[in-house]
């Protein structure tokens, strides 16, 4: 069983929920950088949630389906068609041998998340099927897909018993991860939150923040006012995680996504919170944010809150799936 | 100077022992740190030294299920309890790994700026950089790159100004007091004084990375005929 690639996206990788253990050895997590999209799409295509799919960014690959395979799309919306049908996201989708999925334009959000039911037959390393792309190993061969890569995955028991090319299943997640204004980013304060003057944290807290285009899955660049410090002396190195923020000599703000190193040496003024780092992944080039400083309390309740509301949803479409297969 | 914990967004908190470069203090570090790989904690997903720090990924989710509570205030207070109860051990030096490097001056393409703008011969540089032994404080920036120290204050050179685009896998730089070896081709802008045949990364390896925190190197000097011989052993 396999699918090809008949055309290139621009950053196709495969990803799961990352490689922990080894930073130690300066090897960082990675992982899909939305990770309920992620999960979602395997859920919706009766896998375990932390099985890889493919994070697809926008141009992403033409893929061809080499038998009957049921699948789910999840994430931004690239307009995903099936041999020139438009075909939902966020539903369990059984596409039929020689089908050919495209993404035809884009329409909003930042990644696409595609899974496929069954084992991928891709190896293993450290733990994690993720993709490192700087240790160039993980994933499909540690890079991201080509034209002519043909990926094999184990037989799936799902098939199309009919003459229909493409069949929608009656199964679907209608999960929103946050109920607060789109644009915010919830925050707390980082190590270094003192080192910022009285002006510079009203800045933070009231002003937009633009994502610049030197922003990718190893951080995202801002353009802002710029952020004063009471205290300039230099930081010995130490250990960053996805969602730190840093404020950068220039005065301006980075925040460490998914391929960040594992540790630096620049100023960690805030943290945004694990509840919010799928919305954030989700956000693109030239759109703005603005931060909300919470306790960590709130991000731990916030944390805990949105695993159960997904637990609920998981649970939703499991039980739907296996109405289905009997 | 007491431990100060602290956290580091909602999943992950660091101890901090200090704020400067010194083995004391990072000997702090890589007890705890080998401490806590050794107990083996289902609810621990990353253990991370840094020259005077160290810190530790948790899944909140796992620990607040259990506890009903504060995932950061378990894990601060097993930290607490394991901090209660340290035995700070040195480095090693008797287990000191030798690293064999050339400082051709193909290889060690800023070794005659250095020399000129110290006043120092080539030669004695050389001598400066493998008569000391050093310990891997840390690694990051690359998978596999191992920052050490100190170097002698004669040898230390700031960073360049201009880094290079791209320096070869094996490549021995200063930067600063530092020293360290590039695991892979990569931009960067510590001085580059030689090379090193020996393979630091390797995805398929075993052991990925050839270098620890904590370990003690010693760095050889050797011809660049060994240099050839080693590199087709490797």
């Amino acid at each position: 069983m396999s699918i090809g690639i008949l055309k290139a996206g621009i950053l196709d990788t495969l990803q799961d929920g990352g490689r922990f253990g080894y930073q130690y050895h300066g090897i960082n997590p990675g992982g899909a950088m939305d990770i309920i999209s992620a999960q979602f799409a395997n859920l919706l295509a009766d896998n375990d949630k932390n099985d890889p799919v493919v994070e697809l960014h926008f141009p992403a690959s033409v893929f061809k389906f080499n038998e009957d395979h049921l699948i789910a799309i999840t994430g931004a919306d690239f307009e995903p068609e099936v041999d020139g049908k438009p075909v939902p996201l966020n539903t369990s989708i059984i596409i039929s041998k020689n089908s050919v999925l495209q993404f035809k334009k884009y329409k909003s959000g930042a990644r696409a998340y595609l899974a496929i039911n069954g084992k991928w037959k891709i190896n293993e390393w450290l733990n994690s099927y993720s993709t490192n792309l700087k240790a160039k190993a993980g994933g499909f061969k540690g890079r991201a897909l080509i034209k002519d890569d043909v990926i094999e995955i184990a037989a799936s028991s799902w098939k199309i018993n009919s003459e229909a090319t493409t069949v929608i299943l009656p199964v679907t997640s209608d999960y929103v991860s946050t109920p607060i204004p789109d644009n915010v980013i919830r925050c707390t304060e980082g190590q270094e939150y003192d080192r910022l003057k009285d002006s510079a944290r009203k800045i933070l807290e009231s002003t937009a923040f633009k994502i610049t285009s030197q922003s990718d899955r190893m951080g995202y660049r801002l353009m802002g006012e710029n952020l004063s410090v009471v205290n300039n002396e230099q930081l010995l190195s130490s250990a960053v995680t996805r969602g730190t923020i840093q404020l950068l000599p220039t005065g301006q703000l980075v925040i460490l996504m998914a391929d960040h190193q594992t540790t630096g040496g620049y100023p960690k003024v805030a943290q945004v919170i694990s509840a919010d780092l799928s919305k954030l992944a989700q956000k693109r080039a030239n759109e703005e944010i603005r931060f909300e400083l919470v306790s960590l309390t709130e991000a731990e309740t916030a944390l805990i809150e949105q695993f159960k509301t997904f637990h609920l949803h998981e649970e939703n479409i499991k039980s739907q799936l296996k109405k289905l297969r009997t | 100077m007491e431990p100060i914990i602290s956290p580091l967004g909602d999943c992950a908190l660091t101890v901090t022992f200090g704020s400067s470069i010194n083995d004391a203090t990072n000997n702090k570090v890589i007890s705890l740190f080998k401490v806590l790989k050794d107990e083996k904690l289902p609810w621990l997903r990353d253990v991370i030294p840094a020259y005077a720090s160290l810190s530790l990924v948790y899944d909140g989710i796992m620990i607040t299920s259990d506890t009903k509570g504060s995932a950061y205030e378990f894990v601060r207070e097993k930290v607490r309890e394991l901090l209660g109860k340290l035995i700070i051990k040195n480095g090693d030096s008797a287990k000191a790994i030798e690293v064999p490097v050339c400082y051709d001056l193909s290889f060690a393409t800023d070794l005659a700026d250095m020399s000129k703008n110290k006043g120092i011969s080539i030669n004695d540089l050389i001598d400066l950089h493998t008569t000391k032994l050093y310990k891997v404080y840390m690694l990051g920036f690359l998978p596999g790159f191992a920052y050490m120290g100190k170097v002698d204050e004669r040898l230390a050179t700031g960073r360049k100004a201009i880094p290079a685009t791209n320096i070869a896998a094996g490549s021995v730089g200063i930067a600063g007091e530092q020293t360290g070896i590039y695991p892979l081709n990569s931009p960067g802008g510590w001085n580059i004084i030689g090379r090193t045949p020996l393979t630091l990364f390797n995805a398929d390896g075993v052991s990925p990375c050839l270098l620890q925190p904590g370990d003690m190197i010693k760095f050889k000097p050797v011809t660049l005929q060994e240099f050839d011989k080693i590199k087709r052993e490797q």
